[in-house]
């Protein structure tokens, strides 16, 4: 692909969604041509990333500047493997998502459609940028554009319950983002005349000591996206929105968003080198270790199947924190790997729980008992999605821990080996009951008339995404080669 | 043939003096609105051609009557005031394109003229004070300004504008005064009126007691008119009860003028030397514009009422300025012009957006404004986008805004300070999504029509708000001329 | 303590100016009554007027009128006379506006004594709190 033909992908990658969305108002009064539309500028967008992928692997960097937008600030993109990566699970996963967001609106007869899926595209649109950015500025501009684009999603319901829930949303993700993230940035920008992200990094030389801990504190917690822990209360309570906007946003796009940034922030503002050295990134270790620990024993006590998935997210987002942390290559690829296995996994669970919430009107999982035998695909792929997400093989999520696990013990962290461990035995801990009682336990009484599979627009993207999970497993070296000359390994 | 381009300066001030008592003559309310329209869009163009002629660095000097400095009056154009100049004037050609609005009760149909020619003087007097480079003609710009606004304020539909006005002509009067006292201290000592021959002979008798009173007295005289914490006592009340307009004009000018006047004076005439490093009055400035950015932002979020609250978000705001101003560096009076010239663009739509909510409703009260959102769509939409501005989303002017002052801040090695305008920025979150909620979340009244504003008030709005995101994002020419305005003024001394 | 008086009485002309400014000031603020408060900034206004009226006087110096023909007079300043005079206009003009302010409340209130009206915006604020709530 010519370097004319990457650009204009590249452009097209970005703003098909944004077509999507005027699209989606126009479109507002016929549904199904309405949701047609959705489809297709989903599959549009996804195969312009796609088209992406040959050159980029090949060492392209396709990119784009855009006119000074402040004296020595531009805008520019420019696509790099791990941004790549985001945009491809961002926007593979909208096309899957929005096929289940109509079987669930459609399901529950939710009002408001149109400005749903415009909305939603409005965020993927904005995902992208955050994915193909190539300087601070630009991340940031599209990182609070996605945190205002999802505001009305986890409203959606309009009730005095989700007003609460935004204001929790939008509170906690905007004061992180201007007292941490913005501070960050401007203190970057004041010890580097550039602000462009560069492999290797490029703030090596120009700060060190406390200071580079301060600033680097500022970036973590400043991404409140990641969801670390004191700041992490924004998830459990954008629960509250219909479960498409927590699968796609809660479970792959706004968190992800945000532990990308964590690792971008990580590979190409700090360097792995510089975040290894002198023990900078210890306190930031310690503290996602903290969050994995502590999420996952919340997730134990939670009988709520939302929170508990909502607890286990913020337990999985640290793995990705941590292995930026450890700052060796091993670990930061599992990091890499991680955001892809995870978005797979847990975008499973999440459509299985809206499943089971329209279908059966269940939301707690001591209600699950014996719902498996009646609803045998979606909880078999509900089966298959856990097992990704604690790590075993042969499913996607065994690649990643095996990485971060390995660059643990590379780095001389066998104490963070052991949290990574632990963690999987706490998911087992957490999720595993789940399927238990829903094969295993038998139904309550009389409730055997009310519960069938659930409809089709929900149940294709939910064994979809669970085969994904199983396939991705013997795909995994294609990931890794995209993402070895990133993290610094031999590909 | 006289060459027109030679008298622009003149031409500045000139053009809505006459027009006021042209008002006069001219009855029927159309026509006038018409003349005034054409008469503030003449002196934007005006002001535009002396920026484009000063922004180079050639300093304009326009003399009366051919008197040179320091025997006669001169006028003087360079980068920092026609910046002003063009702020003032635009903003007076988009406001009064609308018209005074709801002042019916006040203003008896058929008297709007008065409104006008009330409204051309107090144009007059601002750009007078912008425009000058004598000091006693600042002192009677200032106070022709400040009359007609007291008199605009009156004519808002509540009685207690009345009381509001009086309150503000007293302090305002009170502070005029003490800028002459200041003047008259100045005058004693270096036998001058002229800018720039003061600021030359100060070099000699700066260091007397008299001109460190004159100072104080300058400071705190200035400081009434641009509400600097704690002498804002007048703005809350005069904002909220004058017309809306009227608020929308106000906000957006009188108080940028006072902010110019005091880095005139204060860097342009005592000089930096004497104000910063001598008597170190940033060591005041700066905790009173952070009690400000701080106090106003809470004081905001208590409102009930739509107007007051964008009054308190102005104390808050004009906080941001003098803190610009306090950071004792070009840097920063540079980001304090920036945020001049975008808090004109913000709280303009916002107090037009008031305008257009009185206009259906007949009131500002928030409680009244519950779903509005379905009700206006298009003035709800330029509230949210100005609301986000105010807060400093990237992409709007506030961005452009908040990212110079932490810069200046952070060059200057103030972490903290930093921190504290992130923090207070967060605040004008809370309002402004409080407004939001009630706007988009609230249900409306029965019986409240689905009817936005009339178009002749939504074009103004909308081009302020639109403003607001265009050079948000294109800000490339506003921030240049802040920062060649700073690098002038520092740089001459003048 | 001679040398304190002999200086305070040597510039007995800014002593007057200061007693004028602050009894100004003091009825601007502490009146309750809305026309005194328009007299008081009156009198704070004379003060300033006496201010530089005063600091024209050059010791020595004649009525500034310029003598034909003899180039060793010594006059007196007129600027700050002539600055005055626009300042007195000022003043005229604020006054005007004060006075003209105060009669408009008067008719809107019914009173031009400060407490008297607050209390009545106090009164309206209650009543549309509690009685017409709707």
């Amino acid at each position: 692909m010519g370097e004319a033909a990457q650009t204009t992908a590249l452009i097209w990658a970005m703003t098909l969604p944004l077509l999507g969305a005027v699209g989606v108002v126009a479109l507002g009064r016929w549904p199904n041509l309405r949701d047609s539309w959705t489809v297709a500028v989903g599959l549009a967008t996804f195969t312009a990333v796609l088209g992406l992928v040959s050159p980029v692997m090949a060492g392209a960097r396709p990119s784009l500047g855009l006119p000074d937008w402040m004296p020595g600030l531009g805008l520019g993109f420019e696509v790099e493997p791990l941004g790549l990566l985001f945009g491809l699970v961002a926007s593979g996963l909208w096309i899957l998502t929005s096929v289940y967001g109509f079987g669930y609106m459609r399901g529950h007869a939710e009002k408001n459609q149109t400005r749903f899926f415009t909305c939603f595209a409005v965020a993927i649109a904005a995902a992208l940028g955050i994915a193909f950015a190539g300087d601070l500025i630009t991340l940031f501009l599209f990182y609070e554009i996605l945190t205002f684009s999802t505001y009305p999603l986890v409203t959606h319901a309009g009730t005095e319950a989700a007003l609460k829930a935004g204001r929790v949303y939008l509170g906690i993700l905007v004061s992180t983002s201007v007292l941490f993230l913005l501070l960050a940035i401007l203190w970057t920008a004041s010890l580097s005349d550039t602000l462009q992200f560069t492999p290797g990094g490029f703030l090596p030389g120009k700060i060190e000591g406390p200071s580079a801990v301060l600033l680097l504190l500022l970036f973590s917690y400043g991404v409140g996206k990641a969801a670390l822990m004191p700041f992490h209360r924004w998830l459990p309570a954008a629960m509250v929105a219909p479960t498409p906007v927590s699968a796609l946003l809660h479970a792959v796009a706004v968190v992800k968003a945000g532990v990308f940034t964590v690792l971008k922030i990580a590979l190409y503002v700090f360097g792995l080198d510089f975040l290894a050295a002198d023990g900078l990134s210890d306190l930031l270790m310690a503290i996602a270790a903290i969050t994995i620990l502590a999420a996952s024993i919340r997730a134990l006590y939670l009988d709520n199947l939302k929170a508990r998935l909502a607890y286990s997210t913020i337990s999985q987002l640290s793995y990705i924190v941590l292995g930026a942390a450890i700052a060796v290559p091993a670990a930061a690829m599992g990091a890499g790997m991680h955001i892809l296995m995870h978005a797979l996994g847990k975008i499973t669970l999440f459509f299985v729980a809206g499943a089971v919430y329209v279908t059966a009107h269940k939301t707690e999982v001591s209600q699950l008992d014996g719902i498996g035998r009646r609803m045998p695909f979606t909880f078999g792929a509900f089966c298959i999605a856990s097992f990704s997400i604690i790590g075993l093989p042969p499913f996607g999520g065994a690649w990643s821990k095996w990485f971060l696990v390995t660059g643990a013990f590379e780095a001389g962290q066998p104490w963070m080996a052991l949290v990574f461990m632990a963690s999987s035995l706490l998911s087992i801990a957490y999720l595993m009951p789940i399927v238990i009682r829903a094969f295993f336990k038998p139904l309550p009484e009389g409730a055997k008339d009310e519960m069938n599979e659930a409809n089709w627009m929900m149940l294709l993207p939910i064994c979809a995404t669970a085969i994904l999970c199983f396939v991705i497993f013997f795909y995994a070296d294609g990931v890794y080669r995209l993402l070895a000359p990133v993290v610094g390994l031999a590909q | 043939m006289i060459d027109l381009s030679f008298h622009l300066p003149a031409l500045q001030v000139l053009l809505p003096l006459i027009g006021a008592p042209l008002c006069f003559l001219i009855r029927k309310e159309a026509l006038v609105r018409a003349f005034t329209l054409s008469v503030s869009v003449g002196c934007f163009f005006i002001s535009l051609a002396l920026l484009g002629r000063v922004i180079d660095g050639t300093v304009l000097v326009y003399e009366f009557g051919g008197w040179g400095r320091p025997f006669g009056i001169e006028y003087r154009v360079d980068i920092l005031n026609a910046l002003v100049l063009v702020i003032v004037s635009a903003m007076a050609a988009i406001v009064f394109s609308v018209g005074p609005g709801q002042t019916r009760r006040a203003l008896p149909v058929g008297r709007e003229y008065l409104f006008y020619s009330a409204a051309l003087l107090c144009l007059t007097g601002l750009l007078g004070v912008s425009i000058t480079g004598d000091v006693f003609n600042v002192f009677v710009f200032l106070e022709i300004s400040s009359l007609s606004s007291y008199i605009l304020i009156s004519m808002g539909q509540n009685r207690r504008a009345l009381m509001a006005a009086f309150s503000y002509l007293v302090m305002g009067t009170i502070g005029a005064t003490f800028l002459l006292i200041g003047i008259g201290f100045l005058y004693q000592m270096t036998g001058t009126l002229n800018m720039v021959d003061m600021a030359e002979r100060l070099q000699d008798v700066g260091q007397t007691r008299t001109i460190l009173v004159a100072l104080a007295f300058v400071v705190v005289g200035i400081s009434t008119k641009l509400a600097v914490f704690p002498l804002h006592q007048w703005l809350p009340n005069a904002y909220s009860f004058a017309p809306p307009l009227v608020s929308a004009f106000l906000a957006s000018t009188a108080t940028k003028v006072a902010y110019y006047l005091l880095i005139r004076f204060c860097i342009g005439i005592f000089g930096f030397g004497l104000v910063f490093d001598q008597v170190g009055i940033q060591k005041l400035l700066l905790p009173l514009s952070i009690a400000a950015m701080f106090l106003g932002s809470i004081a905001a979020i208590y409102q009930t009422e739509f107007k007051r609250l964008l009054a308190y978000s102005s104390i808050a705001q004009i906080g941001y300025m003098t803190l610009g101003l306090s950071l004792a560096s070009e840097a920063g009076v540079s980001a304090g012009l920036i945020h001049v010239f975008n808090h004109a663009l913000m709280k303009g739509a916002l107090f037009l957006v008031a305008a257009c909510i009185t206009w259906r409703l007949g009131g500002t009260d928030i409680a009244v404004m519950r779903g509005l959102g379905q009700r206006m769509p298009l003035t709800m939409a330029a509230m949210v986008v100005a609301g986000l501005a105010l807060v400093g989303v990237p992409g709007t002017v506030g961005f452009v805004s908040k990212w110079a002052l932490v810069s200046a801040a952070l060059d200057q090695d103030m972490l903290f300070v930093a921190f504290l305008i992130m923090a207070s920025s967060l605040l004008a979150l809370v309002y402004v999504w409080k407004l939001v909620e009630v706007a988009y979340f609230g249900t409306a009244e029965p019986g409240v029509e689905k009817k936005d504003a009339p178009l002749r008030l939504l074009v103004p709005t909308w081009i302020l708000a639109g403003a607001s995101i265009y050079f948000g994002i294109f800000s490339g020419y506003a921030v240049d001329v802040a920062n060649r305005a700073a690098a002038q003024i520092f740089g001459a001394g003048m | 303590m001679m040398k304190l008086a002999e200086e305070l009485i040597a510039h007995w002309n800014y002593l007057a100016v200061i007693a004028l400014m602050m009894i100004g000031l003091y009825i601007a603020i502490s009146s309750g009554n809305l026309v005194k408060k328009v007299m008081g900034v009156n009198v704070f206004q004379a003060s300033v007027i006496l201010l530089y009226v005063s600091m024209g006087k050059v010791s020595g110096g004649t009525a500034p009128i310029l003598i034909e023909g003899r180039t060793d007079v010594l006059y007196s300043n007129p600027i700050p006379h002539v600055l005055m005079l626009t300042a007195i206009v000022v003043g005229v003009a604020s006054t005007a506006v004060g006075l003209a302010l105060v009669v408009r409340v008067q008719e809107a209130y019914g009173t031009v004594e400060e407490d008297e009206i607050v209390k009545l915006d106090r009164d309206e604020d209650l009543r549309s709190m509690s009685g017409e709530t709707n």
